[in-house]
């Protein structure tokens, strides 16, 4: 949280003259000279809010958001928003604003700012102006302007040199007061300002809800795509068979003969191609007879011996399913492409609602998640499961895949 | 013979329907759904149901369940389920429970084959058990960490693969062109080799191949 401030003070740690030709007391003048400018704007703001007081309340969200942009002048994190998506409509807008702690902590800063905040500025800069001007004391006299100070008059050359000698010290000691004030005005506006850690958990949540939603449109997707193969396409090309079938028994033998034979035989190998797409889409005998009956099948189709494991009494929700089900089948792919196995086991187990699936080969090992698109991408999907996925696998195996999934009391 | 057939696409119900009158059956009725077939078929007992795996309004396997729950009924009308899914659990599940009558498991890709698939009917309604090639091919194809199929000649494993979809021991002589007592010869040799149950008669043969192939 405080993260730019401290950038600033751990510049004023350094040596003097390291600070002071440094970049940040004219970052820390330029803050403070925006804030006097927005502090003026705010009073002025404040004045016409007397005709309609409940607008006050409202002039936080701008200099808020305002606020936020100009922090990063002393500190390169930005400094997110601390307000939620409000809810529809200009009604709801409303009541989302005027529910939220971050709205009332905005106003808070702006009346700080408008009232103590300037008042502290000006002053600070008047200082800082003061003995800019002590310092140029030998340029008044030189161009005879006498130069009054208090009951202090520098009229002689000598008496200039000598107020410039206090000023410059002076002026430098200003400069870092400026910058402590800045400093620790940026850090009280970064307090208001910025969200709690309550407002930045809700954000986490809000984010993992919205993946999880996309997660089921995806799969709800890719079950209308499913469902469109099979209602049009396949169906089309079952009774294209059909009639090309029918159409071989009437012209009997001869040249058209073989032709409806060939036609036949695309038409079954379109079929059979179709049926792989509309599997990879999505297994409909997953969603039919349940996990254990879908692993079965891809075990049938791996290349390698697999030995299932997977007692199951009852079925899982079918987003529990669908990810233990894309988790062993990519699982089976690595294992034969990658490890060369030559025997993998997939076992599973649910414990207190948790499903528990492991898929262990006897390849080669060294499979790395980070590096393979797909494991990384089954670690994404159980994340959003609110599951945990490992990879153990030493140079030289066994590889051991293991997700744990909380199947919930639905 | 007189058949009921259920579909939820209607072209290809009707299209099936024309095909299956073209060998003299008799449609008694077609439908859409899973309720409606099973009200058919008790209305109509016929001998041989028809049904596709997939229908409304879930459209997952109500076809499958509807087939099973009229396995369950007295008397049991003989059932042949086309499907879309050469996943060898629907045939499992449509086998495990015994029955007199004969029971098919084909693909719907088979109807293209005309002749073939009229005689799949012909031998469901004869009370056979006929399973798709294709599924059984998955079985066969499946890799195994200790595979006794290893121990059968290749000539077996064609024989097997045979029973494995129901054919009878004359029907493989004539595919193979061997002898009857060839055949029995070749199934009395799996059956030594793969520790199964000795042969009895068609269904039983098939479930005990599947049962072994399965596991």
């Amino acid at each position: 949280m405080v993260g730019a401030v401290s950038g600033v003070w751990q510049a004023m740690a350094r040596a003097p003259h390291r600070f002071l030709l440094s970049g940040w007391p004219l970052r820390c003048l330029l803050y403070l000279l925006g804030s006097v400018a927005v502090a003026v704007g705010l009073l002025m703001a404040l004045i016409a809010g007397i005709l309609f007081p409940p607008a006050v309340v409202f002039l936080g969200l701008p200099v808020g958001a305002l606020e936020r942009r100009r922090l990063r002048i002393l500190d390169r994190v930005p400094v997110p928003s601390p307000h939620p998506v409000p809810k529809p409509g200009l009604g709801g807008w409303f009541r989302s604003r005027l529910g939220e702690g971050a709205t009332w902590r905005e106003l808070i800063y702006v009346l700080a700012l408008a009232s103590v905040l300037l008042l502290v500025d000006l002053v600070s800069l008047g200082l800082l102006v003061d003995c800019l001007i002590v310092a140029a004391a030998p340029v008044f006299v030189q161009v005879g302007v006498p130069f009054q100070f208090g009951d202090l008059v520098v009229d002689t050359r000598g008496e200039a040199l000598a107020a410039t000698a206090f000023a410059v010290p002076a002026t430098a000691v200003g400069l870092y007061a400026l910058s402590a004030v800045a400093a620790t005005q940026a850090a009280f506006a970064r307090w208001l300002l910025a969200p709690r850690d309550a407002e930045l958990n809700r954000r986490v949540e809000e984010l993992s809800q919205s993946q999880k939603r996309l997660v089921d449109a995806f799969e709800a997707e890719r079950r209308r795509i499913e469902r469109d193969l099979h209602d049009g396409a396949q169906q089309h090309l079952v009774l294209l068979a059909m009639t090309l079938g029918l159409a071989r028994l009437e012209v009997g033998d001869g040249k058209a003969a073989h032709l409806l034979e060939d036609a036949q035989r695309q038409a079954r190998q379109a079929l059979a191609s179709i049926r792989e797409l509309i599997h990879g889409i999505h297994p409909q005998v997953l969603t039919d007879l349940g996990l254990p009956a879908a692993v079965g099948e891809l075990a049938e189709r791996c290349q390698v011996p697999v030995v299932i494991d997977l007692p199951l009494d009852r079925r899982l929700p079918a987003a529990v399913e669908t990810t233990a089900y894309f988790v062993v089948c990519e699982a089976l792919t690595n294992a034969v492409r990658h490890a060369g196995a030559a025997r993998i086991t997939v076992s599973g187990r649910i414990t207190r609602y948790v499903l528990t699936l492991t898929v262990t080969d006897d390849g080669r090992g060294g499979a790395d998640p980070a590096t393979g698109t797909g494991l990384r991408g089954l670690a994404d999907r159980t994340a959003v499961m609110d599951g945990t996925f490992t990879v153990t696998s030493p140079a030289g195996g066994p590889t051991t895949l293991r997700v744990d999934l909380p199947c919930g009391l639905t | 013979m007189k058949i009921v057939l259920a579909d939820d696409a209607v072209l290809l119900r009707e299209g099936l329907a024309s095909l299956l009158e073209r060998f003299g059956h008799t449609v008694a009725a077609a439908v859409g759904d899973a309720e409606a077939l099973l009200d058919a078929a008790r209305e109509h007992r016929p001998d041989l149901v028809i049904t596709d795996v997939r229908m409304p309004p879930t459209h997952t396997d109500e076809g499958l369940r509807a087939a099973l729950t009229l396995r369950e009924d007295d008397p049991q009308p003989a059932v042949l389920v086309l499907s879309q899914y050469t996943a060898t659990a629907y045939a499992a599940e449509l086998l495990a429970p015994a029955g007199r009558a004969g029971v098919g498991y084909l693909l719907k890709d088979r109807v293209g084959d005309i002749t073939e698939f009229a005689d799949a009917v012909a031998r469901v309604a004869a009370g056979e058990t006929v399973i798709d090639p294709d599924v059984v091919r998955q079985l066969l194809t499946r890799q195994r960490a200790a595979d006794p199929l290893a121990r059968l000649t290749p000539r077996e494993r064609e024989v097997l693969g045979l029973m494995a979809e129901g054919r009878s021991n004359a029907w493989i002589a004539r595919a193979l062109h061997i002898g009857d007592a060839a055949v029995a010869k070749h199934i009395g040799n799996i059956f030594a080799k793969l520790d199964l149950p000795g042969p009895d008669d068609g269904h039983r043969r098939v479930l005990a191949v599947l049962k072994y192939l399965r596991t």
